[in-house]
């Protein structure tokens, strides 16, 4: 099997590598929000358990991505050195928490296309991205179990839960299209089998979306409009934020140990 | 101590001749060091005070997640981060185990929760401190958790055998929630100038609130004589307070941070060190509900059970749902 950094250019497999790590990273902080704070005390250990998990892939994604951007940079610097600008992951991670149904769609939402993303990934060409996919699907499996299994459960129940998931849906909807667009990066990683290309997943996660959303009573909004711009950089206004917060001793404080 | 000052009831405690041949039968129990277990016979001041003290002390787990999830989002490291997480969430779980033990009494964790939300019961002043910097979470593990461990240990072996194997569950988690706060003192104390000050300063505004978390002096408390009888408290709040300075005073040393304590020294003849009282005012104050937290806490905790109403009742519809179906398909079945 080819090693990807001798046979594709460093910076597309650096920037595939930086999204799934800031897909980790932002939406692990934003679960991580909602500690001790959710509505039943099962929720903050699994919702700690999810935030945990996804830290872990951070660590690892990032980690890779500074190896094979070959500039000393470690997890800890990409997470907590750069600037909004620099940030590649997608909008929907980065939507603030609003109410627990909002939280879960998004994390469903994601989850479905979470999971598709790391079996395909079990199977790339690059032995050590195979390997990080091969560990995280594990947990990902999980949490699209858990959030799939609520979506159901909180669409069919009340009529203000009801509507409230449905509200949450028509809410983040049109952040789900970014997941499938390509551009020159995921070209040049699908092109040297290191990562499928992004418009190959779009089936699998629409069925599993679709037989989710079905048996939750939840209706799929019709809109097929698709905000972007994360991938490359151009985030929301909320990313800021988060930054602000998560970066502060490391700004405050700099070139310190902790 | 999570379990402050805990009310028993008793206006003097019985001797075994006082007592009514079924309460002595189970005082002998206790006195033989056996566990009573849910469905034995127990005295009912023993049942309510069982309940009073585990619940306070399952509030003070699940509201001390607050002052620890404070800082999750803005953790200097991913390390850091991840760590910080698994011990707030390992807090939860043991407000978890021990709701679990109180409902073997007959009471359930909705109707404990309303009695925390309603004000009617409490959970331990320390959690009503803020925190300011990064350095009190390693005060918090180091000091807070280390108190914590000074309870709980003994607590192990308490009569009650739902408490006691909660608490050798908890203490296991309890010994890395200290660790990983003294690894952060450490971090710091070997750092810069700042993060020295930053460590002092959290000693500093900590250091009291700990020797709180034991409660008042209660050498001449009937509510503790009884407890202690009951072996539902195993040491008295000064010999518990006396082991906890004990304990930290070289720990504080080994960091080279200085408890703020101008009183603080060896007493040789009692193998322990002399120390000031916290200002037991303050400490009034902040169980009266005037800590410069206790809005905050308390109403963060109230805000997420309100605004989680909808979420419980949609389960429990959509579970009344899926029974009724159930039950409708065997109908159509048979
Ligand atoms: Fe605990
Ligand atoms: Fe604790
Ligand atoms: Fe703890």
């Amino acid at each position: 099997m080819a090693q990807g950094d001798t046979t594709i250019d460093r910076t597309a497999l650096f920037e595939f590598l930086t999204r799934m790590g800031d897909n980790s990273l932002i939406l692990g902080h934003r679960v991580s929000e909602w500690c001790g704070l959710s509505p039943v005390l099962e929720e903050d250990i699994a919702l700690a358990n999810v935030a945990l998990d996804l830290i872990g892939q951070t660590q690892l994604w990032l980690g890779l991505a500074g190896e094979v951007e070959g500039k000393g940079r470690t997890a800890d610097n990409l997470a907590y050195l750069r600037d909004a600008g620099a940030f590649r992951n997608l909008l929907l991670v980065e939507r603030p928490n609003g109410d627990f149904g909002q939280t879960l769609v998004r994390q469903f939402l994601f989850d479905a296309w979470h999971f598709e993303m790391l079996t395909a990934l079990k199977k790339s060409t690059d032995a050590r991205v195979a390997e990080i996919a091969a560990k995280a699907v594990k947990e990902v499996a999980y949490h699209l179990e858990r959030s799939s299994d609520l979506i159901i459960r909180l669409g069919d129940g009340t009529d203000e839960s009801r509507a409230r998931m449905q509200a949450a849906l028509d809410d983040q909807w049109s952040y789900t299209g970014e997941m499938f667009l390509a551009d020159d990066a995921d070209r040049a990683v699908a092109a040297a089998g290191i990562a499928p290309a992004p418009d190959t997943l779009r089936a699998a996660w629409e069925k599993v979306v679709k037989s989710v959303l079905s048996e939750a009573t939840l209706t799929i909004p019709d809109g097929s409009y698709a905000h972007k711009g994360g991938k490359r950089g151009v985030h929301t206004e909320h990313l800021g934020f988060i930054l602000a917060q998560m970066q502060f001793l490391q700004r405050a404080y700099p070139g310190t140990t902790w | 101590m999570y379990a402050q000052m805990v009310k028993t009831d008793a206006d003097r405690v019985k001797t075994l001749d006082e007592m009514a041949p079924q309460e002595r039968a189970f005082q002998e129990r206790i006195d033989r060091n056996e566990k009573i277990e849910p469905k034995e016979w127990m005295p009912e001041a023993y049942r309510t005070t069982l309940i009073r003290q585990i619940g306070q002390h399952a509030h003070s787990e699940i509201v001390g997640q607050l002052p620890e999830g404070n800082w999750i989002t803005r953790a200097p490291t991913l390390e850091r981060k991840a760590i910080l997480l698994a011990k707030v969430q390992d807090e939860a779980g043991h407000g978890l185990y021990l709701y679990c033990a109180a409902e073997t009494l007959g009471v359930s964790r909705d109707e404990l929760l309303e009695k925390l939300h309603s004000g009617k019961m409490k959970y331990s002043s320390i959690f009503n401190y803020p925190t300011l910097t990064w350095a009190d979470m390693g005060a918090v593990g180091w000091l807070v958790d280390g108190a914590a461990i000074m309870n709980q240990v003994p607590l192990q072996r308490t009569s009650y055998g739902p408490y006691s194997r909660a608490m050798v569950r908890i203490c296991k988690e309890e010994s890395f929630h200290q660790r990983q706060g003294y690894d952060i003192m450490m971090k710091m104390c070997a750092g810069t100038a700042d993060q020295k000050a930053m460590a002092q300063d959290a000693l500093n505004r900590f250091w009291y609130p700990s020797l709180m978390m034991f409660g008042p002096s209660d050498a001449d408390s009937v509510h503790s004589a009884q407890s202690l009888a009951w072996k539902i408290k195993v040491d008295t709040n000064d010999e518990l307070r006396q082991k906890f300075v004990d304990q930290t005073v070289p720990q504080a040393k080994y960091l080279g941070l200085t408890i703020p304590d101008a009183e603080l020294k060896w007493n040789e003849e009692k193998g322990g060190y002399d120390f000031s009282q916290p200002d037991w005012d303050e400490f009034f104050d902040v169980i009266a509900g005037n800590g410069p937290c206790n809005k905050e806490r308390l109403g963060a905790r109230v805000k997420a059970w309100d605004d989680g109403a909808w979420y419980r009742d949609g389960l429990t519809a959509h579970a009344q749902k899926a029974a009724t179906r159930r039950t409708t398909a065997k109908i159509a079945a048979e």
